[in-house]
């Protein structure tokens, strides 16, 4: 039985810096094996050891979804951000070992579609490469509108003009060019579905526009990320085991329970069946519910929890377990 | 592990029948004495050495067979699959998943060799072997998910994912207990599981999708349903319930523990890479009451089940009317001992 773990060992085999801001990280396994296939607009987790602390961020896959020798994404430095896009520049070499998580979706193509029109602003535009391969490889039509501030911070204008000449629009703002949206979303054929990555601004003008023209909400889709699984370390004392332990950030509590030995209750290990239901005692801090279980009111007496996803920030959170 | 395949039929004369070995590994589904619909969703990361849970295709002695009665149910009645053209994808996702894992698991039964997109497969119970371009449909005798699923054992349901919903967009559905395709085709989760009794009001189905579109690549997930069927019969569908239904009155305290089947469907969900769709392969083992209480945890057990299951619920599963016969036959087996938690047998 292969099925099963949903984290990769791989070795970064090449970093290609695109132009001052954006460099480019290739993936192939470590144990010299293939990769998962995926579907356009998939994100894989990378997660970063840097120092104490491990970063666990999405990035957008954009090879080829059909090849399986390797991945690679794209990365932006936000010199602003404390996260991980700086470790990704400064610290990792050719040839590092790192831990990615298999692909996840969550920016599909709606293969009903009769035509796929795409929006991307800047580094937005990586899901838009693995997506325009997966739809050339299928014969499906598709229309590209990328902004990004200049020639030479637009990361793969060349290699999309070239490939595409007829399907791809660049748009350089520092030329003062913008996308005249009316009129590019008046022009759509029945049938067509829209995509827009980019920064929030661009995503929420889209869709904005969008509703106002008397779109569906089903064809506009646009990329959200899921926030990463894992959270701050914090402390937790089981009354009837009696017991006082450490949640890591990369634990589940219920995992660190079944660490320290005890035998709790669990089927699901998503949120949803109810069985790892927990009552709480005490809590001197936050719980942060991510279960689809508890009922909105159960979430907010805070006398709940469902150890398998969900965790707590604070001081000392005491189950009666 | 070699398999001695049944010659046997699931219709007529109903020559169908379980070896010791098949009764050993049927998955009971009560892990306790009474039952009530839940989220009973748990991971499939594979079970017990020779469990139906250990591979993630479960080929056992029935396969011959079963694809011989589903080539018969399409003879009959193409309907019974059917893919809308945006579900082609899917469909390759689910060959492409079949043949890896099959070959993977059962190397002795089933080969795959891949050249690029130039595979080759070889399918030793069935004596079929196919040379074809993957992704290329010219080359397959029937759609990709056709040609898969006229060799795997279960139904199939691919659902297509959008709008926080799934879609059953295409489908195999030969050995389905009383709902059909053709009916379903193009509703979403909410809409195909409008009959059922109880559930919604449960919160089960809201709880049960958002995991569902939440299971990732990878992370394969699983549960049990169970009915009550009279005689081995695999396709107890509404498009021929003239032909079953009727059966279901021929019962009698003599033949109730040979003609009575407890059936259980094996429902896995895996997430497809390709189409970032999702299949539901909907596996069904058939027992007889006489074959089950020789393991007499498991006929004690049915016995308090079926006796106290809710009224509701026997009816939308089809027994209602037997179940007075069923219990009768049942408390033979049943002399009030406590029995243990879970499933397997003591
Ligand atoms: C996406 C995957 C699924 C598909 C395609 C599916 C399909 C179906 C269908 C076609 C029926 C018959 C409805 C009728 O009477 O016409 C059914 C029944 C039912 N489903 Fe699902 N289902 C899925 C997932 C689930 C899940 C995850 C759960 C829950 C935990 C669930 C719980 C039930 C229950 C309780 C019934 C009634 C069964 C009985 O009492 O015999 N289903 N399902
Ligand atoms: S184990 Fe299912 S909700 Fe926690």
């Amino acid at each position: 039985m292969s099925a099963g773990t949903n984290k990769i060992d791989v070795v970064v085999t090449d970093i290609v810096p695109l132009n001052e801001l954006v460099t480019r990280f290739k993936f192939e396994r470590a144990d010299g094996g293939l990769l998962p296939t995926f579907s356009g607009g998939a994100h894989t987790v990378i997660e970063m050891k840097d120092g104490e602390t491990t970063r666990l961020n999405p990035y957008s896959l954009m090879s080829d979804p059909a090849d399986r020798h390797a991945y690679t994404i794209s990365v932006r430095r936000d010199d602003a951000g404390r996260g991980g896009s700086l470790f990704l520049h400064k610290n990792v070499r050719i040839g590092d070992e790192m831990v990615i998580s298999y692909p996840v979706n969550l920016f599909a193509l709606d293969l009903r579609a009769r035509k796929h029109l795409m929006i991307a602003g800047g580094i937005g535009i990586t899901p838009f490469l693995a997506q325009i391969k997966q739809l050339s490889a299928t014969n499906g039509r598709f229309e590209l509108h990328y902004a990004c501030r200049n020639q030479a911070l637009g990361s793969y204008v060349d290699d999309l003009t070239t490939a595409h000449p007829n399907n791809v629009h660049v748009y350089f703002d520092d030329d003062g060019q913008a996308l005249d949206l009316e009129n590019l979303l008046d022009g759509q054929p029945l049938g067509t579905h829209i995509y827009i990555c980019g920064p929030k601004g661009m995503i929420n003008w889209v869709r904005d526009t969008a509703e106002r023209l008397g779109w569906p909400r089903e064809a506009v889709h646009y990329e959200e990320f899921l926030a990463p699984q894992s959270g701050k370390p914090f402390t937790v004392k089981l009354a009837k085991s009696d017991l006082e332990f450490e949640v890591g950030e990369h634990q589940s509590l219920l995992e660190a329970i079944e660490a320290a030995g005890v035998d709790a209750p669990y089927l699901c290990r998503g949120g949803a069946c109810g069985q790892c239901e927990t009552d709480v005692l005490e809590a001197d801090g936050e719980i942060l519910h991510r279960d689809h279980w508890l009922e909105d009111d159960e979430k907010e007496s805070g006398k709940k929890i469902m150890p398998c996803v969900s965790r707590f920030e604070g001081r000392i959170i005491v189950l009666d377990r | 592990m070699t398999i001695q395949f049944n010659d046997e039929t699931f219709r007529d004369d109903y020559t169908f029948t379980n070896s010791e070995r098949a009764i050993k590994r049927f998955p009971f589904p009560f892990h306790e004495d009474s039952y009530m619909y839940s989220v009973n969703m748990e991971q499939h990361q594979g079970g017990p050495e020779g469990s139906i849970y250990e591979k993630r295709f479960d080929v056992d002695e029935h396969y011959i067979s079963e694809m011989k009665d589903r080539a018969l149910v399409l003879d009959e009645d193409p309907l019974r699959c059917q893919s809308l053209p945006h579900m082609t994808l899917a469909g390759w996702d689910l060959l492409e998943l079949i043949m890896v894992s099959k070959s993977e698991d059962y190397p002795d039964l089933f080969e795959l060799h891949r050249d690029g997109n130039n595979w080759h497969w070889i399918n030793k119970p069935l004596g079929i072997e196919q040379k074809f371009v993957f992704m290329d449909e010219s080359t397959l005798p029937y759609g990709p998910m056709e040609y898969i699923t006229r060799q795997t054992q279960g139904d199939f349901a691919l659902l297509d994912q959008r709008d926080e919903n799934l879609w059953m967009d295409a489908g195999m559905v030969t050995t389905q207990a009383d709902w059909s395709l053709d009916f379903d085709i193009g509703m979403n989760f909410f809409e195909w599981h409008a009959p059922v009794p109880k559930a919604h009001e449960m919160g089960i189905f809201k709880r049960a999708l958002k995991f569902l579109l939440n299971i990732q690549q990878g992370m394969p997930a699983r549960r049990l349903n169970w009915t009550m069927t009279v005689n081995p019969l695999l396709d107890t569908s509404p498009e021929n319930y003239h032909k079953w239904g009727a059966q279901k009155t021929t019962l009698t305290p003599e033949n109730v523990g040979q003609k009575q089947y407890l059936r259980v469907e094996l429902q896995t969900f895996f997430r497809l890479p390709r189409s970032n769709g999702m299949v539901f392969p909907i596996r069904c083992y058939l027992i007889s009451l006489e074959d089950l209480v020789t393991i007499p945890k498991w006929g004690r057990r049915l016995h308090r089940v079926i006796r106290d299951v809710p009224e509701e619920l026997a009816t939308y599963k089809g027994f209602i009317d037997n179940r007075p016969l069923i219990v009768d036959y049942l408390s033979k087996f049943d002399d009030g001992a406590p029995t243990s938690d879970g499933v397997w047998p003591d």
